[in-house]
């Protein structure tokens, strides 16, 4: 093909047709013959021991079919935990139960005490009022420092402590990062909390199940980021179904952001009535029940040093982060704090010595999990705030005192265990200096102070960890799961292709960026190749998407797969030329005999695999379909520089976002429209972290931000226009595509450059503020001017 | 949300009737929906104000400007004969909730952060309802409280218009009504300064900043004014201490804006 429909091109994507005409397939657009409605009975109370639950009223209700409650679970497996984490002394860490519905207790509002099954969602919510739940409400933890002190009341009577683990990292170099704080020339220091979000993906999650007695076939369809994931964790480990006899489909899911990776409670409940009572059974979240039973993200609260030496070189780094749990934890929430966490402790710079302390804790809270970034926005948040409070304690430019740190010889191996292939770190912090204008700033500085307001520049610098690999590796690190890709690639006899992926798009666009990978590869036209994911009944056993691995791991494994279709076809193509295999060429989806005018078209190889009349049976089968699995050597790690310049009013607090400018390295791109719009959206949820959400919990456990009317999500006009740069690419060196990953960044770099901005613009203007707690809402920005 | 009875009226006297009946009165039907989809009220009968033409439309008797209780926010918007009510009216919520919010809605709920109440209060308007008419001073009575008695209902709101008038909203990051919305007009009725949002008594009228500002109506006039803290609203969007100090930063914005 044609180079401009292949890899590079910034085709229009083509799901996008379906998504704004209303054509969608989400999963509440399903609707199953005979179907029923489950509604949920919440926990209204932050944690209480359960005395009694009496449906009997409620069963004998109008279109009530069944109504279950924790007993119908007593035989039934806990919802598993996804990663065991090893604790600074070698212990495991403390692994709670995980009851489908409560046992005993409520341990945060929310938290499912019964579900019930009726002919209509109505009729189901009417019986759920009718049941009588006797809760002794017993007294919350809700602070981390408070759940681990002596005497606390404990989330689970049957753990030691609130204290899930108590993790090091690395263990070995404490002295030696202790000795070197002793020994430095200057320390700074800094406490900050990482606020608590909650993803609000635009689709609430949905869970339909449905049992076919015929052949015992139990379906689930679900609102899920990795369908083959909620498959082995469901049938596995809770309901007991082999993977055989479980069929699970994630179809068009609207937005994910980490909290649809997850296996929900909600799922098992609707698989396990399906088969109880022989139909089907569909619940829908509402946007109130997202908020206190979607997992949340981040909620750490956390003191970072940084130790100089007299030449403002870095020498040691040092972190006590106290990491929320929440009541349960979450299929990969022990993951997030540590190994998500803690790798990327030091960010672009030779840091030498690093040691990241964290406690992991459980609360009357909503199980806290990965949600866009992943531990990685944590620790780029507290590194790069901290370096610009250094900056400005030692006098000395932000940008130049990065510069000065920056690795710049590759690879690179950083004293947190990870080592980065490539990057170039001076290469987008020049781009972002040049996009940013940076000379005139004091100019549009002085024109704000005209109009009364403040004027402030923040920049800073973030490396990401995306594709999590390889699968031996993270099995060491306490991962219950491997973490490669799959692809199945089916040529058709006429020419066209499927793609069945492991990987799973809500939003990623994978439907046109795939397959102009494979465009490429063959030299067709990219509508030749259609992707297929979201249902393990039609492709492999896959891991699905998060971590930004679609592209770097799943379009690794398509590569192989279509690596293996090309070899093959070109023994075809060798066989109808009556040439040697190793003479054959393919490009523009044409098959040469090289250094000759003899061809064969794709078309005709591909038909002759499937009507094998003039065939080499003897050398090779029929037919043209390939699967390959990809397990990654290491991880990808893009990187990047962000700006931004807010004005602040200093008679109300209210911060504006002037400019907001991304340089990136994703390394080689293959359609670069998705990849702006992917900064783009990640962008608007880190100005939303920095600027304006957060989930905020009274002392008794209740949510106060329960809904939009208090949660604020970033819109439209909070937003400025984006300025974007992703020229300086340094492909990764250890996956054929050479692509990087980037779903993530914008989340990840955006929050420091933010608030970076506005303390510049209050250190500007007179106040002696170091930091202010996201969000910087005016209440809290005008608090902080004024020492309130 | 609970099953209920639908009555759409289409005279005054069928609505009072039923009103009269127990029915719960619903005009745009933005506050009331969501209550009742989040299964916080139970109405058996909801008796629907919108198809009385005679409630609809806004007329111009004299000086004043009289405007239907089931006139919708994008009707007053697109009037534009009392311009600080009409820019008033298309900052409140988003385009649904303008085509569907009703006046008579938002003063009949007086939700402490809604917009409507503070430009009432300052224009010195007039709630008719239909029993009575009422001094839109003597209608709020505090917090989600009026003076409107059981099957009482607003039929139209009369607003003198001032000489100068402007509202500002400083508006709360996620709900987007007032944390502190302020509505200053200079009129017949000398200045009047409403404050909406802020207090936890509702609406109020801030009369030091009306007597600084009948003497010298300039933001300068302000200086040095402040509410007390003590009856402020305190969340987690602001605490009392910042909406009281909002209230002055708001008031001579509004007054900049006249």
């Amino acid at each position: 093909m044609p180079a401009d429909g292949g890899i590079g091109a910034p085709n229009k994507r083509r799901e996008d047709v379906r998504f704004l005409t209303g054509k969608g397939r989400y999963t509440d657009d399903l609707n199953r013959h005979g179907q029923t409605h489950m509604y949920i009975l919440r926990s209204q109370v932050a944690h209480g021991r359960i005395n009694g639950i009496d449906t009997a009223e409620a069963e004998a209700m109008e279109g009530v079919v069944a109504i279950l409650t924790g007993k119908d679970f007593e035989g039934v497996g806990s919802i598993p935990c996804g990663w065991q984490v090893t604790d600074r002394h070698g212990q495991p860490m403390q692994e709670p139960a995980h009851p489908v519905l409560a046992q005993g207790k409520v341990r945060h509002v929310g938290d499912p005490i019964a579900a019930v099954i009726a002919e209509t969602l109505e009729q189901a919510r009417d019986a759920a009022e009718a049941i009588v739940v006797d809760i002794e409400e017993l007294p919350a933890v809700i602070d981390m420092k408070e759940a681990v002190k002596e005497g606390a009341p404990k989330v689970h009577d049957d753990l030691t402590s609130n204290l899930c683990y108590d993790w090091g990292f690395v263990e070995e170099n404490k002295g030696a990062v202790d000795e070197a704080f002793e020994k430095a020339a200057h320390v700074t220091t800094l406490e900050l909390v990482n606020n608590r979000l909650v993803a609000n993906p635009m689709e609430p999650r949905v869970a339909i199940g449905e049992y076919d007695e015929a052949d015992g076939m139990s379906t689930l369809y679900t609102t899920s980021q990795n369908p083959h994931v909620i498959r082995l964790l469901m049938g596995a480990f809770v309901l007991g179904i082999p993977e055989h006899k479980l069929r699970v489909v994630a179809p068009d899911v609207g937005g994910g952001f980490g909290t649809k990776i997850f296996h929900y409670a909600e799922e098992a409940l609707a698989t396990f009535a399906a088969k109880k009572i022989k139909r089907p059974v569909k619940w829908t979240s509402s946007r109130s029940e997202a908020f206190m039973s979607d997992a949340h993200g981040r909620d750490h609260v956390t003191k970072i040093e940084l130790a100089l030496d007299a030449d403002n070189n870095f020498t040691a780094i040092r972190t006590d982060t106290y990491a929320n749990m929440g009541a349960y934890l979450s299929t990969f929430a022990p993951s997030v704090p540590t190994w998500l966490h803690g790798t990327l402790m030091a960010g672009n710079y030779k840091t030498p010595l690093i040691y990241v302390n964290v406690k992991a804790v459980f609360t009357n809270t909503v199980p806290v999990d990965a949600y866009r970034g992943a531990g990685r926005p944590e620790a780029t948040f507290q590194l790069e705030r901290l370096i610009d409070k250094a900056a400005r304690e030692l006098g000395v430019d932000p940008i130049a005192l990065r510069r000065q740190n920056f690795i710049t010889q590759f690879p690179y191996a950083t004293p947190v265990a990870v080592e980065y292939d490539t990057g170039d770190y001076n290469a987008t912090m020049d781009t972002l200096e040049t996009m940013i204008d940076r000379a005139g700033f004091e100019a549009r500085a002085a024109e704000s102070k005209k109009n009364g307001k403040l004027r402030g520049l923040g920049v800073n610098c973030y490396i990401e960890a995306c594709g999590i690999a390889p699968s031996n590796l993270v099995g060491q690190l306490g991962a219950r799961a491997g973490l490669y890709e799959s692809a199945t690639v089916r040529v058709n006899a006429t020419g066209g292709l499927v793609v069945m992926t492991g990987s799973h798009s809500h939003g990623q666009g994978h439907e046109t960026s795939f397959p102009q990978v494979i465009a490429e590869m063959i030299g067709i036209d990219p509508n030749m190749v259609e992707i297929v994911h979201g249902d393990t009944a039609n492709t492999p056993m896959g891991m699905g998407t998060y971590g930004s691995r679609s592209l770097a791991v799943g379009g690794s494994a398509m590569v192989r797969a279509t690596e293996k279709i090309i070899n093959k076809a070109k023994k075809i193509a060798a066989h109808l030329l009556e040439a040697a295999d190793s003479d054959i060429e393919l490009k523009d989806g044409k098959f040469s005999v090289a250094g000759t005018d003899k061809s064969v078209a794709w078309g005709d190889v591909t038909l002759a695999a499937y009507v094998p009349h003039n065939y080499p049976l003897e050398d090779i089968e029929p037919g043209l379909e390939e699967t390959a699995f990809y397990d990654p050597s290491n991880f990808t790690y893009p990187s990047g520089a962000y700006a931004c310049e807010v004005e602040v009013d200093p008679e109300t607090g209210k911060v504006t976002i002037e400019s907001f400018a991304a340089a990136d390295d994703f390394g080689n791109i293959v359609n670069p429209m998705i990849v702006e719009g992917q900064v783009h959206g990640g962008i608007a949820q880190g100005v939303g972290q920095a600027l304006l959400e957060g989930a905020v919990y009274d002392a008794d456990g209740q949510l106060l931000t329960g809904s939009y009317m208090d949660y604020a999500m970033p819109r439209a006009d909070d937003l400025p226009f984006y300025a974007v740069d992703h020229s300086n690419g340094t492909p990764c060196t250890h996956n054929p595509l050479g692509v990087k990953g980037c779903g993530e960044a914008g989340a990840i770099g955006s929050p420091p450059a933010v608030v970076n901005a506005v303390i510049d613009a209050l250190q500007r203007g007179g106040h002696d503020i170091t930091h202010i707690n996201m969000p910087l809402t005016p209440g809290r920005v005008w608090a902080a001017m004024n020492g309130q | 949300m609970y099953a209920f009875e639908l009555e759409r009226p289409t005279s005054l006297a069928d609505a009072e009737k039923a009103i009269a009946g127990g029915g719960q009165p619903l005009s745009g039907g933005q506050t009331l929906i969501p209550t009742l989809k989040q299964r916080l009220a139970m109405p058996e009968t909801l008796v629907s104000l919108t198809a009385i033409d005679e409630l609809k439309g806004i007329s111009k008797e004299g000086d004043m400007l009289v405007i239907g209780g089931a006139t919708c926010h994008a009707d007053v918007a697109a009037d534009g004969s009392y311009p600080a009510l009409s820019a008033l009216a298309g900052k409140i919520g988003d385009p649904h909730v303008r085509n569907r919010g009703t006046i008579g809605g938002s003063l009949g709920n007086n939700d402490p952060s809604a917009c409507y109440p503070s430009a009432a209060l300052a224009s010195g308007a007039t709630i008719v309802t239909n029993k009575r008419e009422l001094a839109a001073d003597d209608y709020f009575t505090g917090l989600f409280e009026t003076a409107l008695d059981e099957g009482e209902f607003i039929k139209a709101v009369k607003f003198p218009i001032p000489e100068k008038a402007a509202y500002i909203k400083f508006e709360q990051p996620a709900s987007r009504f007032a944390l502190v919305g302020v509505f200053v007009a200079k009129g017949a009725n000398g200045v009047r300064v409403a404050v909406t949002g802020a207090s936890e008594g509702g609406v109020f009228r801030w009369t030091e900043a009306e007597q600084a500002l009948s003497s010298n109506f300039s933001a300068s006039a302000l200086d040095g004014l402040t509410v007390s803290a003590d009856n402020m609203i305190g969340d987690i969007h602001g605490s009392k201490a910042y909406r009281a100090h909002l209230v002055g930063v708001v008031t001579k914005r509004a007054v900049n804006a006249c």
